[in-house]
């Protein structure tokens, strides 16, 4: 840092303002949460969160989650490759269809998929034919999550893949190396560090996902009632204390990711997409 | 505008970026800081240009003791290393912008950034970006801008360091005249011997964040004050070897060295184009390699008892007539220098 | 180098119908995760009729959802430009103790569930929120009205700019600034002159992310609003509250005016993006 561009006394004074915008805005509020939902002594909080349906809450969030990352990293890194390799046509329109859900209300991809996937819906009774029931279901809960962290491996994939030197893969090739084998050492250490990170940070928008939940999954305790359904769910019937215990498994979650991310992302300098 | 630096100190953590430097800059003069990369130059200009503040010593411009005056107000012209062009600005934005911060006229800035344009031979680009300029022509603005607000020292880190060599030759000379036209006293930081040499009235040789030797360049090349200034400027052998009176044995070979310096063990410094070899069964060395390098030739030979050396010779010397590998040859030592061999490298 | 496609150079049948495969499996996935659901709410809008839809959304209710959408926007939109900026500077060039703490924070919401955000201002604020003794003395409410839906959005949106901010300056470094200060300009002058002009791309797209956040933001306004028609409910809660209300002409109004509004956002968000990725080539150029 350059003596010549240290902060003066307005620009520490504007510096003391947003430090203290953000404390009071993020960390006074989840400090209370925490705190009142602590309140009542540990065994009250194992209680609470250890109730039925709460746990059942979130263990439903907590797989839904890990399967949606998990199908993110594979989904998301073949989306990328052939959005780098594959000269498609509407390529660019595909992959600009890919950000969409960064800018969609979750509310609203939760109507769409409603609308597609409903009772009344072409798809929805086609697969009710086959028996497969999407809205109000836990296939419409993934598809959401899916939905909404759509972007996340895509844009952290792209760009590695896109950078890749042809003359690598080439001469993998002219060392007589396979597909597979060409793909397992050339490409994949460059962009798995990527994709994982990537699809970290789908799991941890998974995990509090909300408004999309709410239209297409509902609510039905033990089936497709998600931790945060759920925590919404006790706040409107006033048990803020459920909803508080509730609130910090899925803040701890959340964090421990958070902190997972964070370390893969440092390791390897991997750049996220939102 | 003079230039004193005295007792300049700089510590970065536990690392010592510079050490007790002083000196003195005359004014109009152009003077180069020479160094490795690492030994602390850079921290010397940027502590002169106010960009860093020294822990200890002090900054004179002219008499005035600059040492806690901020940077935007020592009036001292900068270029930087990758020439830190404000991208959003075009070339004529990029000139004036000196002028326009301390509130001349826009007209007036402007008229004056075109006649800088002009001077660095840019003339007609005023509208260009900096991104469509080639490197040469990005060094030139920064020198503009720089030279914009009329400072009374201009200061350059590693000014043609980021350029390609052919380019670099070309902006050296130019460089030279154009200091030579203006008169600013102006100080430049480099890695690159040649450059310092060709360029400057004087160079400041500095090694581990310390002043090693200040001097004109032949005062620096023929009289080399430390083993470390003997070592960096120039190709060298460095012998062991033992001193009497004026001459100095290494194995088989004898110089005569400089009387006055150190006696007993030493490290003998010899350029590699001080050195003539010639044919000669009776000789006291054996040629390992010939390597033929443009109009020079490099002889890489072994002296009996005191190892491998190199000497140079233009190509078409008559003394190379059957030196050739596993040759017998003679060796003379036209002019060497003896150090302390406890003095620190 | 995105825009050129690198197929390789070696192609057997094996690898064809392995490519084919792929790019079908790939088809798949968007168009039933993505292009589906958009289009059926595209069709559902022709069904329903956008003049039904539209008309629907003349309502008194949705207009005033729609209204407090905007000036929640508008909001978001000046605080977070003045606060990304400073925070993103105070967090790249300012050497202070809380540096890393301010940085972590300001990442934070981007980890936590909007309701989880919305239960927290509750407990801190609410009816029996610890600050509500000084609250109701102040005679302030803050659950259940304006400020509520403000804090809502503002804590949802703040990561955006001073991260794309943050990014960018650690990218471009101190050196054009430090040349400002050698050619004399001011702290103020330097800012304004050099450092807000590197980073206004990355301004303009963090702000267009907040736009995007706090324009489609449902959870934590849903319950630190109240979603109370006419007062605190945004165009989000407000297509909630008409489907529990089976009233779909204007749900699926509003759903498609905010998909529409979300498309030109990301129309934006491209320009920006391959903006920044030219001014970034030129820069590899140098």
């Amino acid at each position: 840092m350059s003596a010549a561009l240290a902060p003066g006394p307005l620009a520490r004074a504007l510096r003391a303002g947003v430090v203290l915008y953000v404390v009071a805005l993020v960390a006074v509020p989840l400090a209370t949460l925490v705190e009142v939902g602590l309140a009542d002594g540990p065994a009250a909080f194992f209680g609470r969160i250890g109730a039925p349906t709460a746990r059942a809450a979130l263990w439903l969030t907590t797989w839904t989650a890990l399967l949606v990352g998990a199908l993110n990293v594979v989904l998301g890194t073949a989306t990328a490759w052939v959005l780098v390799r594959y000269r498609l046509p509407g390529r660019a329109l595909l992959s600009a269809l890919v950000d969409l859900p960064l800018a969609i209300p979750t509310l609203v991809a939760g109507v769409m998929l409603a609308l597609l996937y409903g009772p009344t819906a072409l798809a929805g009774r086609a697969l009710s034919a086959l028996g497969v029931e999407v809205v109000f279901a836990r296939p419409g809960i993934v598809l959401a999550l899916l939905f909404v962290t759509l972007p996340f491996v895509v844009r952290a994939v792209e760009p590695l893949l896109a950078e890749i030197d042809p003359a690598e893969e080439e001469a993998a090739i002219v060392l007589g190396a396979g597909p597979v084998q060409t793909f397992r050492t050339v490409f994949l250490p460059a962009i798995l560090p990527a994709a994982l990170s990537g699809g970290i940070r789908s799991v941890g928008r998974a995990l509090g996902e909300f408004g999309s939940i709410v239209v297409i999954a509902g609510n039905v305790p033990g089936r497709t009632l998600t931790a945060p359904v759920f925590v919404f769910g006790e706040i409107e019937s006033g048990e803020p204390g459920a909803a508080a215990a509730t609130s910090i498994g899925l803040l701890a979650l959340a964090l421990a990711l958070h902190a997972v991310a964070w370390a893969v992302e440092r390791r390897t300098g991997a750049r996220r997409a939102e | 505008m003079n230039i004193r630096v005295e007792h300049l100190s700089k510590r970065f953590g536990t690392f010592e970026a510079v050490r007790d430097v002083t000196f003195e800059v005359r004014s109009g003069s152009l003077v180069a800081l020479l160094g490795p990369s690492g030994s602390g130059k850079s921290t010397i200009l940027r502590i002169l240009a106010g960009l860093d503040t020294p822990d200890a010593g002090a900054v004179w411009l002219g008499d005035e003791d600059a040492t806690r005056v901020h940077a935007r107000a020592r009036a001292i012209g900068f270029v930087f290393q990758h020439y830190a062009l404000f991208r959003h600005l075009t070339v004529e934005d990029n000139v004036s912008f000196g002028l326009d911060v301390r509130g001349v006229p826009k007209p007036e800035a402007r008229r004056r950034a075109r006649e800088l344009l002009a001077l660095v031979g840019l003339g007609g680009l005023e509208r260009r970006f900096p991104s469509q300029l080639s490197g040469g022509q990005r060094q030139r603005v920064a020198l503009a801008r720089a030279l914009a607000p009329e400072p009374k020292l201009l200061l350059l880190d590693e000014p043609f360091g980021a350029v390609d060599a052919k380019v670099r030759e070309e902006l050296r000379e130019w460089l030279r005249r154009l200091h030579d036209e203006v008169g600013v006293t102006s100080i430049f930081v480099t890695h690159d011997q040649d450059e310092a040499f060709s360029v400057a009235d004087r160079v400041l040789v500095i090694h581990r964040g310390g002043l090693e030797q200040s001097g004109t360049p032949a005062q620096i090349l023929d009289e080399p004050a430390t083993e470390f200034v003997a070592r960096f400027v120039g190709e060298v052998n460095v012998l062991d070897a033992r001193v009497e009176g004026a001459t100095a044995r290494a194995g088989a070979l004898r110089a005569e060295v400089p009387t006055g310096g150190p006696e007993g063990d030493v490290h003998l410094v010899v350029r590699s184009y001080d050195l003539k070899l010639w044919r000669d069964d009776a000789g006291v060395a054996t040629v390992e390699r010939v390597v033929t390098l443009g109009d020079r030739v490099r002889v890489h030979a072994t002296v009996d008892g005191a190892g491998a050396i190199v000497a140079q010779f233009p190509r078409r010397s008559s003394l190379l007539r059957g030196v050739e590998p596993g040759a017998r040859v003679a060796v003379e030592v036209t002019s060497a220098r003896a150090y302390g061999s406890s003095s620190s490298m | 180098m995105r825009s050129d496609a690198r197929a390789p150079a070696a192609s057997s049948t094996g690898a064809r119908a392995g490519r084919v495969a792929l790019v079908i499996l790939v088809l798949l996935y968007l168009g039933v995760v993505l292009i589906g659901p958009l289009g059926a709410l595209g069709g559902e809008l022709a069904d329903v009729g956008v003049g039904a839809a539209l008309g629907a959304l003349g309502r008194e209710d949705a207009l005033a959802a729609l209204r407090m959408t905007v000036v929640l926007t508008a909001i978001a939109v000046a605080v977070n430009a003045v606060v990304g900026t400073a925070g993103a500077i105070a967090i790249v060039r300012h050497r202070f103790r809380g540096r890393a703490l301010l940085s972590a924070l300001a990442d934070l919401p981007l980890a936590v569930s909007p309701v989880v955000i919305g239960l927290a201002f509750l407990a801190l604020v609410g009816r029996d929120g610890v600050l509500a003794p000084w609250l109701d003395a102040l005679g302030v409410r803050v659950v259940f009205a304006f400020p509520g839906l403000v804090v809502a959005v503002l804590f949802v949106t703040l990561p955006y700019t001073i991260r794309e901010v943050a990014y960018v300056l650690e990218e471009i470094g101190t050196s054009e600034e430090e040349a400002a200060v050698t050619l004399g300009a001011s702290a103020w002058q330097t800012f304004w002159r050099v450092t807000l002009p590197n980073v206004r791309v990355a301004l303009g797209y963090g702000l267009l992310m907040t736009m995007a956040r706090s324009l489609g933001e449902f959870g934590a306004v849903l319950v630190l609003g109240g979603s109370i028609s006419g007062q605190t409910q945004t165009a989000t809660t407000f297509i909630h509250d008409a489907i529990e209300e089976r009233e779909l002409a204007p749900a699926y109004g509003m759903a498609a005016l905010l998909a529409a509004i979300s498309v030109l956002l990301l129309a934006a968000l491209e320009w920006a993006k391959g903006r920044r990725a030219r001014a970034a080539e030129k820069e590899a150029d140098r």
